[in-house]
Formats: C-alpha cells, sequence, structure tokens
C-alpha cells in the first residue's frame, strides 16, 4: 500500500468544506454568507459546524434576498473583507444578476474599487431538480467582463480552485457541481495548495480528437475515452476549469496536436461557451483543423424535471461516443 | 428651522462652512450646466440645483472615515469629502484628471480613499452594498457608519427593499435617505407609490423613520447627526426621508415641461441658499457682503478648476483596455 490510499479519500463536496474551513482559519477576512448556511450548514451541508466554529458574524445566515446580500457582500469587499457568498442554488444567481453584472464587475473598471468577492453556485443537472433547481447559468455571465469564471470537475480543483477564488482580488463565480458532490473521491495534499485561475487541465492526453469540456461533463467525456479507445480512438479531454479568463494556450496546443475538436457543455447551446470556443478556434486554429467543430449540449430548453425528459436533455456517453466515430472518418 | 435651536446645537464654524458647499456646489453645478449648454459636455448632466442642502447637509455630519454612497444629484458630498472642483469638471469632460480618468461621467465617480462609494446608474443599487460596508464595520467591532440614499423612484426597486431589511434585521450601522424630489424623471410620486410620504416604508422593516426639510441645510444636519450618533451606538439603521423638489429637469436635456410651474415657483422661495443666507441673518454670522464674497470666492475657485480640466489631457483611445481586472494591491486594507 502506498502514502497516497493510506490518506483519507475526500468527496467533492468535502474539498469545498475544507477550502471554506482553512481559508477562514488562515485569513480572518473570509466570512461567510448565504441562506441557511448557519445552524443548517446549508442546504447541501457544505458549511456544516461552522457556525460553531466560526461564530454568527462569519457564518451569516441572510434574509431570502440573493439580490440584497450580494450587494452587501460587494460594500464588505470593498471595506477590505473576503466575503464568500453562497447561492442555494445556482439558479438563484438570477435574482442578484444586476449587482453581479453591473456593480461587482464594472466598479474596478469604473472608478478603481477592487471586490475581491467569491460567489459559490450550485450548478447543473442529472438530480431531477426540474428547471430550477438545474441550471448551467455561466453563459450569462461569461459575457460579462470584470467577473472570473471557474468550474471544477474533480476534488483537488474544487479545493484548489476554491481557495485561488477566496485569495483573488475580483469578483469570482465558483460553478459547482451539485452531481459530482458525494459521486467523486480523491485524496488531496496534506499541505496548503491552490489551482490557479485561467489554467485549463488535460484530463486524459491523447492523439485524435480533443475534447474540450467543464464541470460535469469531464467525466463523461472520460467515459467515452475509454470506450473509444477499445476502437482505436484517442481522445483527448481539456478540462477548462476557468471560463474567465480561458486558457487559449493550453486549448490551442490541444487542437493544434489533434487537429479536431468536439465542445461539449452541460449549458444549453446557443450562446454557450462552446459557440464561443468555437469561434476562437475558426479565427485563430483554423489552419490546423481536419474537420467541422463539433458541439455537444442540450438543446434549446429549460431543463427538464421528469427522467426520460431530463435524459434526453443532458448530454450522454453515446452522443461523445457517436460525434468522435463522425470526426474520425476526416 | 428654529434659530435657537441652531445656535444652540450647530457650531457657528460648521454653518457657515455648509454655507459656503451650498454656494461652491452651485456655482460648480451652473459652471457644469453652462458647459453642457456649449455642447463642451457630452452625456448627462444631473444637477442637485435646489437641493443641494441634503448632501452637504448629511456630509457635513458624518466623520471623515465614514462611508457615502450618494444619491446622483449629491455634489455637495463630493466637495466636501475634497473632490476638487477641477476633478469634477475633468471628469464631466471626459478628461484623464478626473477620478475615473474618462472611463466614465458625470456623477458616476467615486474614491474608497476618500469614503465615497462610486455611483451606478440603477438605482439602489448602492443601497444594498452600503449595508454590506456598514456590515464590514460591524464585524470588525470599528465605530464608522455607512450612509447611502436613493430618489423616490429608486424606492420602488427591490434592492431598496433588500436593503433595509438586511440592515434591520441585523442592526447594521447604516443610515439610508431618500430625496423625495417629487419626480422620478417624468413620473411623479403618486404613480410611483400609493403612499404620501416614502417614509412610511420603513415602517415594515421595523426601522425608525424622519420626514426632514430636505431645502434647510440646518434641518437636514441635525436630523442626519442624530441618525448617525444612532447607528455609530450600535442602535441600528435610520431611514430619513428629505423633502424637496426637483427644480431643474432629469437631466439638463430635458425642460420638464410635465412639473405644473405653480409647483415650481412655491418651492422657488425655499430655496437652500436663500434660506441658509436668511438663517445666518438672523443668527447675526453673516450679511449680504459675506454672501457676496463667498459666491465670488467659489465662483473663482470654479473658474481655477476649469482651468486644470482644460488643460488635463483626454485618454487614449486605447486606455479602453486597462483596469478590467484588479490586482493585489489594489484591494482595501
Amino acid at each position: 500500500m502506498t502514502t497516497a490510499t493510506l490518506a483519507q479519500e475526500v468527496t467533492y463536496i468535502d474539498a469545498i468544506s475544507q477550502a471554506l474551513d482553512e481559508e477562514m482559519s488562515r485569513d480572518e477576512r473570509v466570512f461567510l454568507m448565504g441562506e441557511d448556511i448557519g445552524a443548517y450548514g446549508g442546504a447541501f451541508k457544505v458549511t456544516e459546524g461552522f457556525l460553531k466554529k466560526f461564530g454568527e458574524w462569519r457564518v451569516l445566515d441572510t434574509p431570502l434576498s440573493e439580490s440584497g446580500f450580494v450587494g452587501a457582500a460587494i460594500g464588505a469587499a470593498m471595506m477590505g473583507l473576503r466575503p464568500v457568498v453562497e447561492m442555494q442554488f445556482a439558479d438563484f444567481i438570477s435574482c442578484a444578476f444586476d449587482q453581479i453584472t453591473e456593480v461587482a464587475a464594472k466598479n474596478h473598471y469604473r472608478w478603481g474599487a477592487a471586490v475581491p468577492l467569491v460567489i459559490r453556485a450550485p450548478f447543473g443537472g442529472g438530480v431531477h431538480g426540474g428547471p430550477f433547481h438545474s441550471e448551467c447559468p455561466e453563459g450569462w455571465f461569461f459575457h460579462s467582463p470584470g467577473l472570473k469564471i471557474v468550474a471544477p470537475s474533480t476534488p483537488y480543483d474544487a479545493k484548489g480552485l476554491l481557495k485561488a477564488a477566496i485569495r483573488d482580488p475580483n469578483p469570482v463565480l465558483y460553478f459547482e457541481h451539485k452531481f459530482l458532490y458525494r459521486r467523486i473521491k480523491a485524496t488531496l495534499p496534506q499541505e496548503d495548495f491552490i489551482v490557479p485561475i485561467g489554467k485549463a487541465d488535460i484530463k486524459r492526453s491523447g492523439g485524435d480528437i480533443s475534447v474540450i469540456t467543464y464541470g460535469a461533463m469531464v467525466h463523461l467525456a472520460l467515459e467515452a475515452a475509454e470506450l473509444l479507445s477499445k476502437e482505436g480512438i484517442d481522445l483527448e479531454v481539456v478540462d477548462l476549469r476557468t471560463l474567465i479568463p480561458l486558457d487559449k494556450e493550453t486549448i490551442y496546443a490541444s487542437v493544434r496536436k489533434t487537429s479536431k475538436v468536439i465542445l461539449l457543455h452541460e449549458d444549453n447551446k446557443t450562446g454557450g461557451i462552446g459557440a464561443e470556443i468555437s469561434a476562437l478556434l475558426a479565427e485563430d486554429c483554423f489552419d490546423c483543423l481536419d474537420g467541422p467543430i463539433l458541439r455537444i449540449a442540450p438543446p434549446d430548453t429549460p431543463v427538464p424535471f421528469s427522467t426520460p425528459l431530463e435524459e434526453f436533455f443532458l448530454p450522454k456517453v453515446s452522443d461523445i461516443v457517436a460525434g468522435a466515430k463522425k470526426l474520425a472518418v476526416y | 428651522m428654529d434659530q435657537a435651536v441652531v445656535a444652540k446645537d450647530i457650531k457657528r464654524s460648521d454653518l457657515l462652512e455648509m454655507y459656503y458647499y451650498l454656494r461652491l456646489t452651485r456655482s460648480l453645478e451652473d459652471r457644469i450646466t453652462a458647459l453642457y449648454r456649449q455642447g463642451r459636455i457630452v452625456g448627462g448632466v444631473y444637477t442637485s440645483h435646489g437641493m443641494e442642502a441634503i448632501a452637504v447637509g448629511y456630509a457635513s455630519a458624518l466623520n471623515p472615515d465614514d462611508v457615502i454612497a450618494p444619491f446622483h444629484r449629491d455634489m455637495g458630498a463630493f466637495l466636501v469629502r475634497g473632490f476638487t472642483p477641477g476633478e469634477v469638471i475633468a471628469q464631466y469632460l471626459g478628461k484623464q484628471g478626473g477620478p475615473t480618468k474618462g472611463k466614465d461621467g458625470n456623477v458616476h465617480m467615486g474614491d474608497l480613499k476618500r469614503g465615497m462609494i462610486g455611483f451606478v446608474s440603477h438605482l439602489a443599487d448602492n443601497m444594498p452594498v452600503a449595508a454590506g460596508a456598514a456590515l464590514a464595520f460591524k464585524i470588525r467591532k470599528e465605530s464608522r457608519v455607512a450612509f447611502a440614499g436613493t430618489g423616490d423612484g429608486g424606492t420602488s426597486r427591490g434592492d431598496f427593499h433588500e436593503a433595509m431589511n438586511l440592515a434591520s434585521v441585523r442592526k447594521l450601522p447604516v443610515v439610508f435617505f431618500c430625496t423625495n424630489n417629487q419626480y422620478a424623471y417624468s413620473t411623479p410620486l403618486r404613480y410611483q407609490m400609493a403612499i404620501t410620504d416614502v417614509v412610511e416604508r420603513a415602517k415594515a422593516y421595523g426601522m425608525p423613520g424622519e420626514i426632514v426639510d430636505g431645502n434647510d441645510v440646518a434641518d437636514v444636519y441635525l436630523a442626519c447627526r442624530r441618525a448617525i450618533a444612532k447607528a455609530r451606538a450600535g442602535e441600528g439603521p435610520t431611514f430619513l426621508e428629505f423633502k424637496t423638489m426637483r427644480m431643474h429637469g432629469h437631466s439638463e436635456h430635458d425642460a420638464a415641461k410635465y412639473v405644473p410651474r405653480e409647483l415650481l415657483n412655491a418651492w422657488q422661495c425655499k430655496d437652500p441658499i436663500i434660506c441658509a443666507e436668511q438663517l445666518l441673518s438672523r443668527l447675526g454670522y453673516g450679511d449680504e457682503s459675506y454672501f457676496h464674497e463667498v459666491l465670488e470666492r467659489t465662483k473663482k475657485e470654479v473658474d481655477i478648476g476649469m482651468e486644470f480640466a482644460e488643460q488635463s489631457p483626454l485618454p487614449e483611445g486605447r486606455e479602453t483596455l486597462v483596469g478590467v481586472f484588479a490586482t493585489d494591491d489594489e484591494v482595501s486594507p
């Protein structure tokens, strides 16, 4: 047995809790705001036990008012604190859209006030949440200059990116995928570490087709890669990890190597992250493409509730397999 | 305002200083309006003409380390906080010498070092932000207060209510105000809300509220001082409704024909500068020659500011790309 397997494995959600706990212990400016995060420990129990450990003025239960408490977090951040706001579900972030895009995102550009703020947003489907508890709203914010956006896919990235977000001097939207919360585990380093914002990660190296993705879809892509390897198609899985600023260097290097691209995401297709990356590749990597740029993403509908509908809506391993086979003939 | 109360509760030097800032605000905004009419200023010009007593009064009642999230007709607060006429005119002209270096225009300026939170056009957006500043003061056990407001129209927005609620629930050291100047652009109060006094809104949040004569700088100052003292003592937020009248259009392009003439005439005799001069005369603090001297002094300061703004360069086009993200050294301590 190696020492790695002796160390305790943690889930994706535990990694998030650990990051918050360690940053709050390291830096007394860090505090939490959100609905039901205190005595209840949060809808998903990310902050269980935090109230007792850090007290009610560092683990603040707020009224049900996303715009109000995001605005308040912006004010506290400008006064020198490091607020971390929890959206109970990412879907509710729409209530705070104005504060995020007009106040947090523009303050530094307009008049030089830094807003070191983190908003954690549990996003994504596959949990039968229906139209208001399954959304992937990152696309709305992807278009707003002044925000950073991250979306980890593993416990290591979840912990490292949250720590980096808390230490960043800008507003960072942290999209944590709730389907992954208790489904994946990893052994994490004992020592303090961060995952730098703005760096993608090659989760699987391959030579034939680049699958560029993030969040829960990374795991789908890895599953598809295993199946396809038996058929002689070698996928490279690029996990963006950060959506803004995009790591163009890593994306372009992968595409230049494989010459074929699948853009995979759980947000609906039109105007999504995939559309932007597709345009970038057409502009900057046209000469090295050997096939059409393929997007695999849900249809332009709300996320439906009923099991067959949601299954239809979400991208599947078989979609990636079919897409890869289509590209392989070029 | 009763002159005996003023004589007892406001220092003569403070009152004279407030009069100076009323005059400076008027002289500066008159110049800005003239520049707009000459076509030198593009975009909106939202003045505090006839409402100067509100910002001058509240800013004078605050400590220097308190934080202000102003309404967009609060030029006086910027001046009390040390923004110079030169910086302000440069801002309106989109020059490098303005606080936003051309990134934003008119009263959309801020500076955390001078405790001014930059105005956001989406009215009431900065009210939760100010509540958050107050939250930071409370968490750090600092003896500081946040002061934030909006217009009568802004109190219809959700952010106003969410801020009032949050501040009251957590007893935050913040004072909220509404500049009730009867019109939100062209919309009169009766189409904005089904109440006649905006202060009614405070009751729903268990927050004490007070109606204040917004054209009387002494009344504004004393009401703010009381509310600020309560906030500083840990007794929670207060809501102040400053009753006043918008004497110009929404912006200077707007002739405001929708406002009845007789309403403007009725308010004309309550002009805050005239009111302040009457008060100073009654108290024996100033006379016509003194008022004239202050007027000339402020006009001269605006002239000097104009020279500064004229000499300040326009930003280079490529400056557009600078400043989307902050660096570590720019975060507030």
